[in-house]
């Protein structure tokens, strides 16, 4: 590679007088050039493997990049120099990095969205499973939907007052050994199995109501075990951010510290708490385990979370896959309609945050 | 609107620690009472004793009196959430709240209160406490904009309107001016003469020039080290502290032989 037509882009050194002289205009690798290398990293490596056998597409993309970043990173050397070498090799590998981690992050939207789309639709998603045995193609999730909408939402409801009070003790009044405590049992909660928090959720019930006891609420407080402290910790960070500045400008106004909390501390921070429920949200309405163990599955739509087994979602695909068949459509169709709903709960979120957050625009 | 506030024997602590030792003074009512000193001498400390924003830090306390009016801000009984309606704040760096419009922030200390205003009482008191800090002019026609969105000194002058749109009967200034270009302090000086007809001022300053150009009385702190407690060393007329000041340390300070 040669560097005719560079540009200079540094400045020209003044004509100093005496003072200082700055280094001369720097000679740079025209600005199509990792282009170039990358065309032709991926040329040469399927020449390459061509030459030794069957060139698959992982094969000649893998090669393709290290010719990309050995080639462009030593021609780099030897026209600009070892700073902007250096520079190159880096960019290289952060966005060869960023690459990788899309990887299966893409590959998995893809196979979700192929499979899923199989029998996914207005029909599958309006009906339930009753009257379905067999083979027959036909049924729905939408009583998997509604369970998994109540379960959740009734983990939230138990979840976020529980979880937004006590971040607010830990930030705002807790001092001392209590503070102490209640940070390290919530790391322990953290990392609390999920089928822990079912077997818990199961047994508590049992205790109370009897064996026979089997209600979506059961899984709904095994749920909120997993999500509280998911819950605290996030809003405990947004909180901490909030400028201690804010506080004393509240309170020197003569406000009391309750509504100093309420208006000022929680609404500067409301978009990033209502971001971090949204992923406590997202990290358990796929849990499988502790709903299976408590509210089961059934075939029609249950709207008592209080009485009898529900749907849910992951339980669904887990029992569908298993049936294999039709079933395998239906569990990839229901994980489609899990991931949808995981956005839009996110898209949602995005608005309340843009909504809420502070305005700084001029 | 303004009120006296006698301090007397007062000591702040942080904890265990003594922060400031023994400080006894009269702060006259319609004045501009100036707080100077090195750094770490408790000038600021002090300063947050008079609306018990002080107490704010966990741990800190006071022994000693301060009475306004006749009432101990320290008294048993007495409500400190009730003392910073009278005693209005403002800071060092400018703090209007992010999440509010120019006029929600003037109006802050009676909303974020609960308190109910009617619409026309509302802009009466926009438009009086921004013209009060000088500020009307320049923000009249985008009240609605966020106050964030201003300049520094703007948002200084934004702070003084807010802390003034509460109605205290004394104004505390924590270096109002040290975050602030030489113009918008000019501002603010302007607005400290114009304020003092009304109110009580304590300003706590690092510029001996500010002290000496809008303050009607001085008071000097010093520390004998660190570790030790700040003391208040002596205290008078400006004009008298800045040419014959009793004290050897005071003249040393203001004529820059240390400090």
């Amino acid at each position: 590679m040669t560097a005719t037509d560079l540009t200079p882009t540094t400045p020209a050194a003044p004509d100093g007088s005496g003072s200082l002289q700055l280094v001369p205009a720097q000679k740079r690798l025209p600005r199509w050039a990792p282009w170039a290398f990358a065309v032709g990293g991926v040329l040469v490596a399927f020449a390459v493997l061509a030459l030794a056998g069957r060139p698959t597409i992982a094969g000649v993309l893998g090669l393709g990049a290290v010719l990309y970043a050995v080639g462009l990173t030593v021609t780099s050397r030897f026209v600009e120099g070892a700073r902007w070498a250096t520079d190159r090799l880096a960019t290289t590998l952060v966005s060869f990095a960023f690459l990788l981690a899309l990887i299966p992050l893409v590959s998995l939207l893809w196979i979700v969205v192929t499979r899923g789309a199989k029998l996914f639709g207005a029909t599958f998603l309006s009906t339930d499973m009753v009257g379905v045995y067999g083979d027959m193609t036909s049924g729905g999730i939408w009583h998997a939907i509604v369970g998994t909408l109540l379960i959740t939402g009734a983990a939230t409801l138990i979840s976020v007052p529980i979880g937004l009070l006590t971040a607010i003790y830990l930030v705002e009044y807790g001092r001392g050994a209590l503070a102490r405590w209640i940070t390290f049992l919530v790391d322990v909660m953290t990392g609390i199995p999920s089928i822990v928090a079912g077997l818990f959720a199961f047994s508590l019930f049992t205790l109370i109501f009897g064996p026979a006891y089997r209600a979506g609420i059961m899984g709904a407080v095994a749920l909120s075990l997993l999500m509280t402290p998911v819950v605290i910790r996030s809003v405990e960070e947004m909180l901490r951010l909030v400028p201690n500045e804010l506080r004393e400008a509240s309170l020197a106004l003569g406000v009391p510290k309750w509504l100093t909390i309420v208006k000022v501390v929680l609404r500067t921070s409301i978009a990033g708490i209502v971001t971090g429920v949204m992923l406590s949200i997202a990290r358990v309405i796929g849990e499988t385990a502790p709903l299976l163990l408590t509210v089961g599955l059934i075939t029609q739509v249950n709207w008592d979370l209080f009485d009898g087994r529900m749907a849910t979602l992951p339980v669904f695909a887990y029992r569908q896959y298993e049936q294999g068949g039709v079933g395998i459509d239906r569990a990839w169709a229901a994980a489609l309609t899990l991931i949808l709903i995981v956005m839009l709960l996110n898209l949602i979120a995005r608005l309340v945050s843009r909504l809420f957050s502070p305005k700084t625009a001029r | 609107m303004s009120k006296r506030i006698d301090v007397s024997d007062l000591n702040v602590y942080y904890g265990d620690f003594l922060a400031v030792e023994g400080v006894t003074m009269a702060i006259e009512p319609r004045s501009v009472t100036a707080l100077i000193g090195p750094s770490g001498c408790g000038k600021s400390t002090f300063l947050r004793t008079l609306n018990r924003m002080h107490e704010v830090i966990p741990g800190a306390h006071v022994q000693g009196k301060a009475v306004m009016d006749g009432q101990d801000l320290y008294a048993p009984d007495v409500d400190p959430v009730a003392v910073r309606r009278q005693v209005g704040m403002v800071f060092q760096r400018p703090n209007p709240f992010p999440t509010m419009s120019i006029r929600e922030n003037v109006l802050a200390g009676v909303r974020l209160n609960n308190k109910r205003i009617s619409k026309s009482d509302a802009e009466e008191l926009v438009e009086t406490s921004l013209q009060g800090a000088n500020l009307w002019n320049e923000v009249k026609d985008r009240l609605d904009r966020p106050g964030s969105g201003l300049s520094g000194g703007q948002q200084q002058r934004l702070c003084i309107a807010r802390a003034i749109a509460v109605r205290p009967q004394v104004l505390l200034m924590d270096e109002p001016c040290s975050a602030l270009d030489p113009i918008s302090t000019l501002a603010i000086e302007d607005l400290m003469a114009e304020l003092k007809d009304e109110y009580t001022i304590v300003i706590v300053t690092h510029n001996m020039q500010q002290a000496a150009r809008v303050s009607d009385r001085t008071a000097f702190f010093n520390i004998a080290g660190t570790g030790k407690p700040g003391r208040l060393i002596e205290m008078g007329d400006t004009a008298t502290m800045f040419s014959s000041p009793s004290e050897q340390a005071t003249e040393d300070y203001i004529s820059g032989r240390f400090g």
